[in-house]
């Protein structure tokens, strides 16, 4: 497990991918509910699919050739459910660094941003592309780049998508958007003070 | 696009700044947390040295984790009994509120938040918890967030957030008798699918949704994110109105009338912009049961489980996951499926209309031999509430287990949860593997009359029937 999590600008992410197919995965079978009774996010990552896991068959997660890979590659939808940021810090803490999808669900893409994880979008024939390089034997390792949305691999490259907010955000640093927010003391008092709600509504 | 929406006039009320990425900052009129998504974020404000800005902007309660058999302190799990023990010295070291066991206000957090008046129309309401879409059913616009969104509520009573399209989902003609707003919006998520509101809020609006009242609009809003949407709401009226007024936290003496006249110009003008628009009709829509893994996978309890054939292509896979899972023939009507424990309560119908239409069914019946059938309030208002009407007596005359108020068996972070491969006719929202605490346990997600059919017949019964007699 890759105890070093993303700080500062994050402008690629290189290393194995490892691939989950489907649509929907949502952020209960990411990380079950059971695993939410904690106060601490630190002992998620051995419990990230930890039911999917123990289904019939070698889960991806498993197996040895994906030991160590920091980028996953999903199909569509992924992240529904559950507002958990358990589920991205399962992920981060398994080891994972960016995903790369079809499309993602709005609060599980926000909170791996939040983590400066990268979420980037790939057209159906790229994601199918990515998926069939990423189960070569030997795995290749990919390298993502943030600044072009690009995944290349063994001499091949596919074009993705990354929102321009959260690709400069990523870049900047300013992924960890509280100072920003704080920042902006004045700004925050001029809207309460002309909000009805908050002033018996004169 | 979206000019002339609520959801438009809220947010540039809200617009705080714009911030050098592009995203806009937007502030959170009122603030919910409770005991699972918020431990993190304490610990990370204390960590950057931080102060809760707006302490009386949040509010907390207990729900997820809280057993409904018996709430007696310590609880039995000690993991449990952390978390609680967590929230409550949070919020007293931040001086937040916090409406917890035995005060008369605890609930589901989605429950005591309308009930109390705290939700109200033109606000922007932010919980760590993907139902917060619920309180959309007062035209306020409402999202769940992440944890660190939780921290940075905490810090700066505010969220970067970027601008959502605006979808108006049109329902027309009314409901049949025996056809509840559950019914409704798992009707609305079988034709337009789980992922069609990414990107987007719903407005839910026409002839079928005015007639609605508060409780079954927050039924319809709670779903909202089941089709991808983040955000549902539904234009406040007369109806919001009467339900807010006395309520504790809602506005009173001469600012009740200045409240009602600005919720009012809030409501999306007859010129109101949308980036995409749907019609459905709700005369046609039968009780409606999931038979899958998604609760996109739902059927009227008059037609059979759809074959490979009948499923669009794209989705076929997760059908066939489906299948395998639940252990149900393609072809083969819903109606009959013996169900193994039946489940009335929940963010999305556990308050006392829907006790009361479940309560209906049961009248005079008997839960069928083997079934496990209990009754969860959505909260300590609903339960008293319940209880002064007899519903408590009603239920366990029928063979219901009655509860104390919590999450209980829709997630199963409580001793309520499914066994081994146990199916569920469950009143909750998701019906995803795993979700209701037994890793192979099975999901039919139903109306909490539908539930209460179930319950009486031991299998998945058409209310209607039971309703006509």
């Amino acid at each position: 497990m890759n105890n070093s999590y993303p700080q500062g600008a994050i402008t690629s992410i290189s290393g194995k991918a490892v691939v989950l197919s489907g649509n929907n995965i949502d952020t209960d079978r990411i990380i079950p509910a059971r695993f939410l009774k904690c106060v601490s996010f630190d002992g998620l990552g051995a419990q990230v699919f930890a039911d999917d896991r123990k289904e019939a068959g070698e889960h991806p997660f498993d197996k040895a050739e994906n030991q160590g890979a920091n980028i996953l590659f999903v199909n569509r939808n992924f992240g529904c459910g559950s507002s958990r940021e358990h589920a991205p810090q399962a992920l981060m803490r398994w080891g994972i660094r960016a995903v790369v999808a079809e499309s993602f669900a709005e609060i599980f893409y926000g909170n791996c941003l939040a983590l400066g994880i990268p979420c980037l979008i790939a057209n159906q024939t790229t994601a199918l592309q990515l998926q069939e390089e990423a189960n070569q034997n030997p795995k290749p390792i990919f390298n993502l780049d943030i600044k072009t949305a690009t995944v290349s691999a063994a001499g091949k490259s596919w074009n993705l998508e990354l929102a321009g907010g959260s690709q400069q955000m990523l870049l900047s640093g300013r992924w960890d958007g509280t100072a920003q927010l704080i920042a902006n003391n004045e700004a925050l008092n001029k809207t309460a003070s002309a909000l009805p709600y908050l002033n018996n509504f004169q | 696009m979206s000019a002339g929406t609520l959801y438009d006039k809220v947010w540039q009320l809200h617009q705080v700044a714009e911030l050098a990425d592009g995203a806009t900052q937007l502030f959170i009129g009122l603030h919910l947390i409770h005991e699972v998504t918020s431990p993190q974020a304490f610990a990370g404000l204390k960590e950057l040295n931080l102060q809760v800005r707006h302490p009386e902007r949040t509010v907390a309660t207990v729900d997820h984790i809280v057993p409904t058999s018996s709430q007696a302190r310590p609880f039995t799990d000690p993991l449990a009994e952390e978390m609680l023990a967590t929230l409550e010295r949070n919020c007293s070291e931040n001086g937040i509120t916090l409406h917890g066991l035995g005060s008369g206000r605890q609930g589901i957090v989605h429950v005591i938040a309308p009930e109390l008046g705290l939700t109200q129309p033109g606000m922007t309401v932010a919980c760590g918890d993907s139902h917060t879409s619920t309180h959309g059913a007062f035209g306020a616009i409402a999202f769940g967030i992440g944890t660190s969104q939780v921290r940075d509520v905490l810090a700066s009573q505010s969220l970067a957030m970027a601008k959502l399209k605006v979808r108006r989902i049109w329902v027309d003609g009314s409901l049949q008798a025996g056809v509840y707003a559950k019914d409704l919006v798992l009707h609305i998520i079988r034709l337009l699918g789980v992922q069609k509101g990414v990107g987007y809020a719903h407005e839910f609006a026409g002839p079928a949704i005015d007639a609605l009242s508060m409780e079954e609009r927050m039924t319809i809003c709670n779903m909202a994110i089941e089709g991808g949407a983040r955000c549902g709401y539904v234009n406040p009226d007369a109806t919001t109105f009467t339900y807010l007024k006395n309520r504790e936290y809602a506005p009173s003496g001469e600012a009740w009338g200045r409240a009602v006249a600005w919720w009012s110009q809030l409501a999306s003008g007859s010129d109101a912009l949308f980036d995409d628009e749907v019609v459905v009709d709700a005369s046609n829509i039968a009780p409606t049961v999931t038979w899958g893994i998604s609760p996109g996978q739902g059927v009227g309890v008059d037609e059979m489980i759809p074959t490979l054939e009948q499923i669009a292509e794209e989705e076929r896979p997760l059908a066939e996951e489906a299948y395998r899972y639940m252990d149900l023939q393609a072809g083969a009507a819903i109606a009959g499926t013996p169900v193994d424990v039946c489940f009335i309560g929940s963010c999305t119908n556990g308050r006392l209309s829907d006790l009361r239409a479940a309560a209906a069914v049961a009248k005079g019946g008997q839960v069928a031999a083997g079934i496990k059938a209990f009754v969860v309030p959505g909260s300590e208002q609903v339960a008293r509430a319940a209880e002064q009407e007899g519903l408590d007596q009603l239920f366990r005359a029928a063979g219901f287990e009655w509860r104390e108020p919590g999450c209980s068996m829709c997630l199963a972070m409580n001793p309520d949860r499914l066994e081994g491969r146990q199916i569920s006719a469950s009143s909750s929202n998701r019906n995803f593997k795993g979700r209701q605490g037994s890793a192979s346990g099975r999901t039919l997600l139903m109306s909490p009359a539908m539930v209460a059919a179930a319950a009486i017949k031991g299998c998945v019964t058409d209310v209607r029937t039971l309703l006509n007699k």
